[in-house]
């Protein structure tokens, strides 16, 4: 869901960085003030910044026969609400641009924005959603993480048809266009991210528990 | 700290993540390089980059070493924490 460097337009990489800077500085904040404020949940910021680490460099093959990469961000959206993932989605994405050639510098806002923002706000939606719903955790976390990575690669979808419209059908034949190449092959890794996350959530509500019931995500005497 | 129950409902998670790897490999159309999709997208634009990245892996096999590196570092990190939450609960 990277866009590569140098592939949007200069104008709209001045757009989407300057609609992402205040998340991501807000994002920054949020940190500062959870390890100021709950340094109890130093390790739980770590796991959700590692998790995104990992997942995101794994390229794992799809059924249409090419591949791509969860993006892992829904997990720390559920646990320590989207704002913090903004911060810590754009380190990775940072880490990516400079020393993966992997997405770009000045397309970094625009990345920012489907993968650290969009992704984590539709997460955590979906998330509160299926929690008022009465649904169990791990049911709310595998919606969440599924839907984070459907929703970044969506705005990914968007931020490319902006840029080049289709010539005869404009710029809602350009979205049909790259959405109908990534949806499919992001369903099967949607499945997989959502899976690795109720994993870790279902270890963590067992190493964890303190933490995950003052987060508001588990009673202290709650299952999964 | 993780009863019986806990194990095989984590040994089955794990089991349906390789199964949809699986699934994917073997549902994919026959000959399938696999190439990134956001490559892909880029093709379909038609669009010619106006800016190269400043540092570009000189070789596939080393931007898969980099990818690696970069999984490495976040599971070194995320096996850190967990294993100090473990510890701490058993404590």
């Amino acid at each position: 869901m990277h866009i590569a460097e140098g592939m949007l337009p200069p104008l709209h990489c001045a757009a989407w960085l300057a609609a992402s800077t205040p998340f991501v500085v807000h994002g920054a904040r949020a940190v500062l003030t959870t390890v100021r404020e709950h340094p109890e949940r130093k390790l739980i910021l770590a796991a959700a910044g590692a998790f995104t680490l990992v997942v995101s460099a794994l390229k794992l093959p799809s059924i249409t026969g090419s591949s791509s990469h969860p993006t892992g961000t829904g997990l720390g959206a559920v646990l320590l609400r989207p704002p913090v993932m903004a911060f810590l989605g754009t380190l990775v994405l940072l880490f990516q641009a400079t020393l993966l050639a992997h997405g770009g510098l000045t397309t970094l806002g625009a990345n920012v924005f489907s993968m650290a923002i969009v992704g984590p706000w539709a997460a955590y939606g979906v998330y509160r959603a299926a929690s008022r719903l009465s649904a169990p955790l791990w049911a709310s976390v595998f919606l969440a993480m599924a839907v984070a990575n459907i929703a970044t690669y969506a705005v990914t979808s968007l931020q490319l048809a902006l840029a080049y419209p289709d010539p005869t059908s404009g710029l809602g034949g350009a979205l049909v266009k790259f959405l109908a190449l990534f949806a499919v092959t992001q369903v099967p890794l949607a499945v997989a991210e959502g899976l690795l996350g109720v994993l870790l959530v279902g270890f963590l509500t067992r190493a964890a528990r303190p933490e995950l019931a003052r987060l508001g995500l588990l009673k202290e005497d709650a299952g999964v | 700290m993780f009863s019986r129950r806990d194990i095989w409902i984590g040994l089955a998670l794990v089991v349906a993540i390789v199964g949809v790897y699986l699934g994917s490999l073997a549902l994919a159309p026959t000959g399938a390089e696999f190439l990134g999709s956001d490559a892909a997208a880029g093709e379909l634009t038609g669009g010619v980059p106006w800016l190269e990245p400043l540092f570009r892996p000189g070789s596939p096999e080393l931007e898969s070493g980099l990818f690696a590196l970069q999984a490495g570092l976040g599971g070194i990190l995320l096996g850190f924490v967990l294993g100090r939450l473990t510890a701490r609960r058993r404590s």
